[in-house]
């Protein structure tokens, strides 16, 4: 009983680490190095809300979740792909636009800048198993892109090798830009989940590092879909593990040494197997390389 | 010259594209852009609060810039600074008897040591295991964070109040305010000789021309017998260690005790300033002028509009950062025309 609650609260935690992870891996795959998780949660997770709040209607607020998401993916693809700025840099950028300008929406529409109305329990997404059942969706369609369609090749070559897609007459470009695109649509369920499915509204920060745990499980998922929704499982497990610790008060762990421990694993992994690097070869180049 | 011109049409637009945002929020521009400038050039005491805020700004973005001649990209200034604020504090706990200048010359020395070996760590996962600096800087603000939250929260918690901070150190550790009424402190002085410093080392040393080289072409560097890990270690030891003196700042200069999360992301936005500056020391300097009146002028927005608060500062940084890294297709553009 104990073990099935503890993984059902495990797996709840994982979701939005999931979708964000999910999202990086098409980004990541195809040669952009994706930094910018964070603030794809955190505006979509705003709109979700943001829509709800003033309309009532849950289909509308979901769209705006993930529209919002694709829009920050839009900027994102032009900067990196269009511009050929630098992608960790750009990564940056729109962690910081994104804390620097919610706040102010927030506050023009709805006269504080911490976070939105709450949303009653009627009008929430409630359910986990919508979103684990999206989430099952999203998992099979990326392994079937990667080992059935050619799109799911073409990603992998713009990731590993991008001249070799120009000599098959492919555009490197275009299958970047609908690479973020389509993994910004994902990350944007992430979103959705944080602040109209297991919240009540937006709060200031919500994604709270989630877009940084998903990177590291990312990284320790060697960028494969299998491992890295496993390290999901994982980190939210670990999580859960912890607030269980928490209430019962069995042992006194530091609560920041468990949070901490997705980035130390991430660490150690990194330490001890960088030398057989797994990621995508031409990640963080320019379409030209 | 060039460079500066279109550094300044970055921040130029960066401002205007903003005063859009303010427009279709439904609030006056010209009014945001006059609270703005008087709440950060009007007045000793609004000009002393907003180079207190481009002090530590000054110590990151030299960071960034030290780390980026080497051929890197340190994010990790957040994680750094934090370990620097906790060494010095650490130390300043440990000994309260000490008096200036000694007090202040070793709390100096334990902030930089703090920061620069954080860094160092960093560095030596990429020298020696090629670990991308990247994302083992953003792992390491993480574990960062953990370690000086648990530590303020327990060991070192203050035991007079309930605030998230540590005790307050002994006085012998205090800066010198220029005023009584604002924060702003010979901390200054301190950044301005750093970026001075940190200039003459890059270029006027045997190392920084090392380490520029490593920088710039590590097959070169290679074939002149540079010790490559060596050199990456030490620059990212330096970054680190400018990171960490923001402690120096906030601790000695202001607060007097390590309150958890202080820095709001100076760390992050001393790679605006880096880039805005093209890594020029001299630049940095003034970029970090710019930003440090751009927070304190965006702290008054608050409480002079309705709608906008100062978080719009970051949202301005923001954008000035995507203008920088995306001149190449401005200059493409123009070049089509």
């Amino acid at each position: 009983m104990l073990v099935e609650q503890w993984f059902y609260s495990g797996v709840r935690i994982a979701l939005p680490l999931f979708f964000a992870a999910f999202g990086g891996l098409l980004s990541e795959r195809a040669g952009v190095a994706n930094i910018a998780l964070e603030s794809f949660l955190l505006f979509s997770s705003f709109a979700a809300a943001a829509t709800m709040t003033l309309t009532q209607n849950m289909p509308l607020s979901i769209a705006a979740g993930i529209g919002a998401s694709v829009a920050v993916g839009i900027i994102f693809a032009f900067f990196t792909v269009k511009a050929r700025a630098d992608q960790i840099i750009v990564g940056m950028a729109l962690n910081i636009l994104a804390t620097g300008s919610i706040p102010v929406f927030c506050k023009a529409f709805f006269g504080v800048s911490g976070q939105t109305p709450s949303i009653e329990m009627a009008q929430r997404l409630n359910s986990p198993w919508i979103f684990i059942f999206v989430a099952l969706i999203i998992f099979a369609a990326v392994i079937f892109m990667f080992k059935k369609s050619v799109f799911g090749l073409h990603v992998t070559v713009a990731g590993d090798h991008p001249p070799a897609l120009k000599t098959q007459g492919v555009s490197v470009e275009k299958v970047r830009w609908l690479a973020i695109l389509l993994g910004a649509a994902i990350v944007g369920m992430g979103g959705i989940y944080l602040s109209i499915g297991a919240g009540s509204g937006y709060t200031r920060n919500m994604s709270a590092g989630r877009g940084f745990i998903a990177l590291a499980a990312l990284i320790f998922g060697r960028w494969k879909p299998i491992p890295t929704l496993l390290t999901c499982l994982f980190f939210g497990l670990l999580d859960a593990l912890q607030i269980f610790m928490q209430n019962s008060n069995a042992f006194e762990i530091p609560t920041q040494l468990t949070q901490a421990l997705p980035y130390i694993i991430t660490l150690i992994v990194l330490a001890v197997f960088a030398g057989k690097n797994a990621a995508p070869k031409a990640i963080n180049k320019s379409v030209d390389a | 010259m060039r460079k500066l011109i279109e550094s300044l049409i970055a921040i130029t637009v960066a401002i205007a594209l903003s005063l859009v945002v303010v427009v279709l929020l439904g609030e006056n521009p010209w009014n945001v852009l006059k609270v703005l400038a008087t709440s950060a050039f009007g007045g000793s005491e609004n000009i002393s609060y907003s180079l207190f805020y481009a002090t530590p700004l000054i110590f990151t973005g030299l960071s960034v810039a030290v780390a980026f001649y080497a051929g890197l990209f340190n994010i990790g200034g957040e994680g750094q600074l934090y370990m620097g604020s906790l060494f010095l504090t650490l130390f300043a706990l440990k000994f309260p008897g000490l008096s200036f200048p000694l007090s202040v010359s070793l709390a100096l020395l334990a902030s930089f040591l703090g920061g620069g070996l954080w860094g160092a760590l960093a560095g030596f996962l990429k020298a020696k295991r090629g670990s991308h600096e990247v994302i083992v800087t953003i792992m390491l603000n993480f574990i960062s964070y953990a370690i000086c939250g648990y530590m303020i929260l327990g060991p070192l918690k203050s035991t007079t109040n309930q605030n998230p901070e540590t005790a307050e150190i002994a006085s012998g550790y205090f800066l010198h305010n220029f005023s009584a009424n604002t924060p702003l402190n010979t901390a200054l002085f301190l950044a301005l000789t750093a970026a001075a410093l940190v200039w003459f080392l890059l270029f006027k040393t045997h190392w920084g021309f090392e380490v520029r080289m490593v920088g710039s072409s590590q097959e070169t560097a290679r074939r002149s017998g540079i010790n490559i890990s060596r050199r990456i270690i030490q620059a990212m030891f330096l970054s680190g260690g400018l990171a960490g003196l923001v402690a120096v700042n906030e601790i000695l200069g202001n607060s007097h005790k390590f309150k958890d999360q202080y820095s709001s992301g100076v760390g992050f936005v001393g790679i605006a300033v880096a880039l805005l500056a093209r890594n020029l020391p001299l630049g940095i300097i003034f970029s970090a002028l710019l930003f440090g009146a751009l927070s304190k002028g965006a702290l008054d927005l608050e409480l002079d509009t309705e709608k906008i608060t100062r978080d719009m500062a970051l949202m301005i940084q923001g954008i000035i950062i995507l203008m920088v890294a995306s001149q190449e297709l401005w200059r493409k553009l123009r070049r089509a025309r």
